[in-house]
């Protein structure tokens, strides 16, 4: 058995720690580090609950061991709010149209949002789809979780534009 | 659903990773992106006593142009050979096969090299580079050694490579003195992106004339590699592509694939979606060669 040293970032916070080789990263990040938001779902990169953003990248957890990931910025979605006890725009926009029923899905949906809407600021119907295409639900029909991210973009792009507004005043 | 206890190494060059393969005496294998890898390691389908990952080694990323040809190295992610401006717009229709590899989150991680050394028999990638007339750069332990791609796919999941050899790039010829040129990656599948139960590959270049003058047609899912419909494209070659040569190319195609029946679909349905889904590849080829919409 291989054990290695690792050295990485989850959510802005420096960890240290020693791994077998054969743990993934998603069971680093729920066992080790107790940050149980990012889901278990198949744990064979059909599914999609356990995605992270790796160095802003979307990945996925299951597919990758936490020894690989030994100097990388991570992301969960622990990290997306901007403060404790807060919620991103992205996570009220769920919350406001029921794009979530049992929740499973939610975490690894809000990180390949989050992805999707850094590089497209207003994505059609049609890209969101293909953006949430890697990412099962089966509560909601996705129809919900596609009014949240229309929704949620359109918030964003009006307040990118009240916080562009208020630097050219 | 955990891998079984493997040793790891991260490479940091070429000769590093082909000696320590070597020295597993078979046993170990490359992990570069690790998309069907891990889930390998998971179901413990794949039992190896060594992972060597290879992601790390800085001369297996990059994407050049040369000599008319695109070189992509092994560990170029799926992302990033997608958002290259170099495959858009001298080998588009890997681009156009990107587009139904996995999702977001497995290109990301998922790289060129790997995908081709899994061999799976429905991977776009592999279909695109047998098309394009792609040949393989390899480095064993005492040389290298360049495979091209119709010599490369050996069997379902099985390439030419030895245990101790590294695939280190793909180098994919342009087609860009041979007039008109036109590309289409057509697929079915149950969900989009999902595996392909049938996929298409055509490059075509035209004369002014539209007179169909070289053309590349590769199907996956009607055989236990990417396979290359001659016959049907010699047929083609010549004409300008009318209904009755379209009708002919088809029919030369379904008698000499030899797709296989399973859960998913027959044979018979396979060798009928292969002749619908080549018919709209080249249809579309030609409309983008000849620029008419």
């Amino acid at each position: 058995m291989s054990h290695h040293h690792i050295t990485l970032t989850v959510n802005g916070r420096p960890h240290k720690s020693q791994v077998p080789a054969r743990l993934t990263l998603v069971d680093f990040l729920r066992d080790v580090l107790l940050l149980t938001g990012t889901h278990t779902g198949c744990e064979h990169g059909v599914c999609g609950a356990c995605s992270i953003l790796l160095n802003g990248k979307p990945v996925r957890s299951c597919l990758i061991f936490a020894v690989q990931a030994d100097g990388m910025d991570i992301v969960t979605v622990e990290g997306l709010a901007p403060e404790p006890e807060t919620l991103s725009i992205l996570q009220d926009c769920f919350w406001e149209t029921h794009a979530l029923q049992c929740g499973f899905c939610t975490p690894g949906m809000l990180i390949a949002v989050r992805a999707l809407l850094a590089e497209n600021h207003s994505p059609s119907e049609e890209q969101i789809r293909e953006g949430i295409g890697g990412n099962l639900c089966r509560c909601t029909g996705y129809k919900p979780i596609v009014d949240a991210i229309l929704l949620a973009a359109e918030r964003m792009r009006r307040s990118n534009a009240g916080a562009s507004d208020a630097t050219a005043g | 659903m955990k891998a079984a206890d493997f040793d790891y190494f991260c490479a940091v060059s070429i000769p590093e990773a082909c000696r320590l393969l070597a020295g597993a005496n078979g046993e170990g294998r490359i992990i570069a992106g690790g998309q069907t890898l891990v889930p390998l390691l998971a179901m413990r389908l794949a039992r190896p006593s060594l992972l060597v990952d290879i992601n790390r080694i800085a001369d297996l990323r990059g994407i050049t142009l040369s000599d008319g040809a695109v070189t992509i190295k092994a560990c170029t992610t799926q992302a990033d050979a997608l958002a290259s401006d170099v495959v858009r717009k001298h080998i588009p229709l890997l681009a156009k096969a990107l587009g139904h590899v996995g999702h977001t989150q497995t290109r990301n991680r998922g790289t060129i090299g790997g995908s081709l050394a899994n061999a799976d028999p429905v991977a776009e990638i592999c279909m695109a580079a047998l098309a394009l007339d792609g040949q393989i750069l390899s480095h064993g332990p005492k040389s290298k050694r360049t495979i091209p791609c119709s010599e490369f796919f050996r069997g379902a999941m099985t390439t030419a490579l030895a245990f101790d050899e590294c695939l280190t790039a793909v180098r994919l010829p342009i087609w860009g003195h041979t007039g008109r040129v036109g590309s289409s990656f057509q697929e079915m599948s149950i969900r989009r992106s999902d595996f392909a139960l049938v996929a298409a590959a055509v490059q075509a270049s035209f004369d002014d004339e539209g007179i169909c003058r070289h053309l590349a047609i590769v199907v996956g899912g009607c055989g236990p590699t990417p396979t290359r419909a001659s016959a049907a494209a010699d047929r083609l070659i010549g004409t300008r592509i009318e209904e009755p040569d379209l009708a002919e190319a088809t029919r030369l195609l379904r008698e000499t694939i030899a797709p296989q029946s399973d859960p998913h679909a027959s044979a018979d349905y396979r060798r009928r979606v292969a002749g619908e889904l080549v018919t709209r590849a080249v249809l579309e080829a030609r409309r983008e060669a000849m620029g008419t919409a």
